[in-house]
């Protein structure tokens, strides 16, 4: 047996680690997949949001948040058995041993550390280097290969300090204080960053939420991160009654174009996301009030990652690859793109687009996110 | 320059009109001369810089960039300025480790500190525009990009490249002008011709601190009149006894002035050409204002159609387009396309304001006037008989048949104008209606997409469409033409989608979709008429396409073939 290892390591190659297969990526001699795409028998899953959390599995390990959230999300018998990963402990998968590091990108985000043969490779998940008061810190892991997400993967996204943008939202309100101001924000993760932003800023007032954030948000708050005084919007009588002259109120970003939004009299519209920086994308969403706050590494800081971790080679999962294996090939490293279909920012778009993303990825020019 | 850019920003996501003329109405109480002058002029279009172009941008962000890099970033953000604004590197970050990136991202706004420029305000840079010479001005550009955030930078270059495009109209941001003072519109539209950025006399005025600067130009802008699209149930309300009926002209709309300012020689007349925004073009029409300038009868405002005018014909719209948008002409190029004014309206004689005459009146007193004109540029559009709606109709479809004469090819359509009209700036509803002629339409495939521009840059909005041509079995798509609007936003979206998902090669900012018998998309194009032109592949060229419906429903081998516009082509001629 020990022998048989070491014959093993000796020929270790990152392909051998993990392979793309149309599942998503498999590691052969751990026999598991990480945030894979539809149902298999063993899955790791780096963080909630449903384009890498699916229901469905057979057996699931994930830190005690995610696997909270996805049961939250996808209901208690979203996979056979489940697994609680501790950050920073290693434990042993078949013949890999595997490490959960904070990815600072929503609660209970993480990064998968894989070792066998003195190889070692990170699949990041999602990230973000900037702070956030609603989860760990992202930590920077030594590694042979990096595999990374490019969501914001252009020189062009440089994401202001969220509490900016807070803090023009809160200006605004004090503008038009007669009105309401509606925030796009998807329901895992941006919502309560915003919450607990908002609240860092001395807004203290009653935040109201859209009902299909009320569990989440309820989750958050049991898992211990606090976010003051949450009310979900008032139906019927009670709505008619309510003004909500000077509040914000948080929904889904797709919400604020809805029926729901019109109980709302002229609202000041925001969407809170990276892809604020970009004018041509808040027009097209009708926003009057964009906040460039994004749960996605910026161009600066996906470039500032790849030099941390050392890796000599850099795989791209989705997002705008083009540019980050342009720019990691200047700088001398391996870069490819994994042209992984089916992750995309937008969770709620992805949800709806499945049909839209299942056609783009048979055209190969086209790896942009929709 | 940083509130300006605020204001531009804010104005550019702002749907609402009240709530734009709120944000420059507050930006101009709040904003001291010269700045807010500076700002007006940027926002009313009265600005230009010849030396900052593109050209100047794009070399200085290639300096700076990573040509790979910058290319995929343009490519998706679609915008020039945009995309320099944001990739601008910012000063090196402060504490950061060294692996960070500095040539192609760096921390903008976190660190923005000390040993940075200050940022400069519009009056610096519009007068440092203004006096530098070309050499100089990339230099003088990329300090103040230095010392601006994103914003700032997405302004200054809209700004020097004359392209503030944030939804607000001259007349908009006149309008806000005007609330400072309550004041009415049209009064400062009235003295706006001859008056200069900063404004200082006009800001003086409105704020009740100074006279009205009247006077200033004896050949002001008149803010005209303009028709409701008649609707068919308008047809059953409305005797047409009440009626002139006139043809409505495929030229554009003008405005003519000439004038002397009181106490001046008849020598020192002046002669302006506006077009219906007020913008003045005198300067691409120098055979025109050099006719009526000559012509001592013609003292007045003229409302009427710029046309081209061959051997006493009028010539297409496409014809016309040789001669607009251009600053100054070449004699040949005024021998090859004489223009003419073909006159509606008479607002202004010697003085005197006709507008709040009838429109029977004022008729009577501009047939006098063209008929007292010496010069032959000038002609009346004639009046159609308007006895009955089976008359107008019958005009309508075949102005040949109702006086439209050799000229019927060069008409959009009838004017239908109240007898007792007076003439009131902008689109009262009720006095006049405009009535086109029915547009063709044709069955077309989706052959080609190209992204728009502004709001529309990240979405593909420019879509190319042919007709079949060939024997059956062979036959291939041949495109006729372009279009890029006639669809709702969320029909754009579809179309992006769509476009998006069907893309089977690329050409720079081009995408091909499939297009073939049984797959591909069919668009129901409308447009207003056809002409032969050998530059074109198809040997036709479509005026003023656009997409009148989306056949999703049709496969694109029922679409149209060549020869149905052929015979249209051939009919029509
Ligand atoms: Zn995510
Ligand atoms: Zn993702």
């Amino acid at each position: 047996m020990a022998a048989e290892r070491l014959i093993l390591s000796r020929t270790m190659r990152p392909t051998d680690l993990l392979t793309l297969t149309p599942a998503g990526l498999y590691c052969p001699p751990g026999d598991f997949y990480i945030d894979p795409l539809r149902p298999v028998p063993r899955a790791l899953i780096t963080h909630g949001h449903s384009d890498h959390a699916r229901p469905g599995h057979g057996a699931v390990l994930a830190t005690t948040e995610t696997l909270a959230i996805m049961a939250v999300r996808c209901g208690e018998g979203f996979c056979g058995t489940r697994q609680a990963a501790v950050l920073g402990e290693p434990m042993r998968l078949g013949d890999v041993t595997v490490t959960f590091y904070p990815a600072g990108h929503v609660l209970g985000s993480a990064q998968i550390l894989i070792e066998a043969g003195g190889c070692r490779i990170v699949n990041s998940g999602d990230y973000k280097r900037e702070p956030d008061p609603t989860c760990t810190p992202f930590e920077p892991i030594a590694c042979d290969v990096f595999i990374t997400e490019a969501t914001f993967g252009l020189p062009v996204f440089r994401h202001p300090p969220a509490r900016d943008e807070v803090a023009r939202l809160l200006d605004s309100v004090a503008l038009f204080p007669e009105r309401s101001h509606l925030v796009g924000a998807y329901s895992l993760g941006k919502a309560q960053r915003l919450a607990a932003l908002l609240r860092a800023a001395g807004h203290d007032a009653p935040l109201y939420i859209h009902g299909a954030m009320e569990r989440l948000m309820a989750l958050y708050e049991t898992l211990g991160v606090p976010l003051g005084d949450i009310r979900k919007v008032p139906t019927g009588k009670e709505a008619a009654r309510t003004s909500f002259a000077g509040s914000i109120i948080l929904c889904p970003p797709s919400a604020t174009q809805e029926i729901w939004s019109r109980r709302f009299a002229d609202p000041v519209t925001a969407f809170a996301s990276g892809w604020m920086r970009v004018r041509a994308r808040a027009r097209q969403r009708g926003v009057e009030l964009p906040l460039v706050v994004s749960d996605h590494a910026d161009w600066e800081d996906l470039c500032t990652t790849v030099c941390e971790t050392g890796a000599s080679e850099i795989w791209v999962t989705h997002g705008e690859a083009d540019a980050l294996v342009h720019w990691c090939t200047n700088r001398g490293l391996t870069a490819k793109p994994l042209h992984l279909i089916g992750y995309s920012d937008d969770e709620e778009a992805a949800a709806a687009d499945g049909v839209a993303a299942a056609a783009e990825s048979e055209a190969p020019a086209e790896n942009k996110p929709s | 320059m940083n509130r300006f850019a605020e204001l531009l920003d804010r104005l550019a996501y702002e749907p609402r009109r009240n709530a734009k003329l709120r944000l420059m109405t507050a930006y101009f109480r709040e904003t001291p001369d010269p700045e807010r002058g500076f700002a007006l002029a940027a926002l009313t279009g009265a600005l230009s810089f010849a030396n900052a172009k593109p050209g100047v941008i794009r070399a200085l962000i290639a300096e700076r960039t990573d040509p790979v890099l910058f290319a995929l970033s343009y490519d998706y953000v679609g915008d020039l300025s945009e995309t320099v604004a944001l990739m601008w590197p910012g000063p090196p970050p402060a504490g950061r480790p060294d692996p960070s990136p500095q040539r192609e991202g760096s921390r903008g706004l976190a660190s923005r500190g000390h040993n940075h420029p200050p940022a400069p305000t519009l009056t610096e840079v519009i007068e440092a525009l203004t006096a530098t010479l070309k050499p100089d001005l990339p230099h003088l550009i990329a300090g103040w990009l230095d010392g601006l955030d994103e914003t700032g930078r997405w302004a200054l270059l809209k700004l020097i490249t004359g392209g503030l495009r944030v939804g607000v109209s001259a007349r908009l941001a006149k309008t806000a002008v005007a609330e400072l003072g309550g004041l009415d519109p049209d009064a400062i539209e009235e003295v706006w011709h001859g008056l200069e950025a900063p404004y200082e006399p006009l800001f003086a005025w409105v704020e009740g601190r100074g006279e009205k600067p009247e006077g200033a130009s004896a050949v002001p802008f008149r803010p005209p009149m303009l028709a409701h699209a008649l609707e068919e149930m308008d047809v059953a309300k409305l005797d047409p006894a009440d009626f002139s009926a006139e043809w409505k002209w495929d030229g554009i709309r003008i405005q003519a002035v000439a004038g002397s300012r009181q106490g001046q020689r008849e020598g020192r007349r002046q002669v302006r050409l506006y077009t219906r925004t007020g913008e003045d073009i005198s300067g691409g029409f120098p055979d025109l204002i050099e006719a009526i300038l000559l012509d001592p009868a013609f003292d007045g405002a003229i409302d009427g159609e710029l046309l081209i005018m061959r051997d006493g014909l009028v010539q297409s719209f496409n014809v016309l387009q040789q001669r607009l948008n251009r600053k100054s002409v070449t004699p040949k190029l005024m021998a090859e396309y004489p223009a003419h004014i073909r006159a509606y309206d008479l607002l202004a004689q010697a003085g005197e304001d006709l507008r709040v005459l009838p429109f029977r009146g004022r008729r009577e007193r501009l047939e006098a006037f063209v008929t007292g004109l010496a010069t032959s540029r000038i002609d009346l559009s004639p009046l159609v008989p308007a006895a009955s709606w089976e008359a107008l109709t019958a005009a309508r479809a075949d102005p040949a048949s109702a006086g439209g004469g050799a000229d019927a090819a060069a008409i959009e359509g009838l004017m239908l104008k109240r007898h007792d009209s007076t003439y009131v700036p902008g689109r009262p509803k009720g006095p006049w209606f405009k009535w086109k002629r029915d547009p063709h339409t044709v069955d077309a495939v989706l052959m080609y997409a190209q992204r728009g521009h502004g709001k529309r840059s990240s979405l593909y909005s420019d879509f190319t469409f042919g007709v079949w041509r060939g024997p059956e079995g062979e036959e291939e798509l041949v495109p006729v033409g372009k279009a890029y609007f006639g669809f709702t936003d969320e029909e754009l979206s579809q179309l992006d989608r769509f476009v998006r998902q069907s893309t089977i090669n690329r050409f720079g900012p081009v995408r091909e979709v499939v297009h073939g018998r049984d797959s591909g998309l069919v668009l129901e194009v409308a447009f207003e008429g056809l002409q032969s032109s050998p530059r074109h592949k198809s040997g036709i060229a479509m005026r003023f396409p656009r997409i009148s419906r989306i056949r999703w429903d049709k496969p694109p081998r029922e679409a149209d073939r060549i020869e149905f516009l052929e015979a249209l082509l051939r009919g029509r001629n």
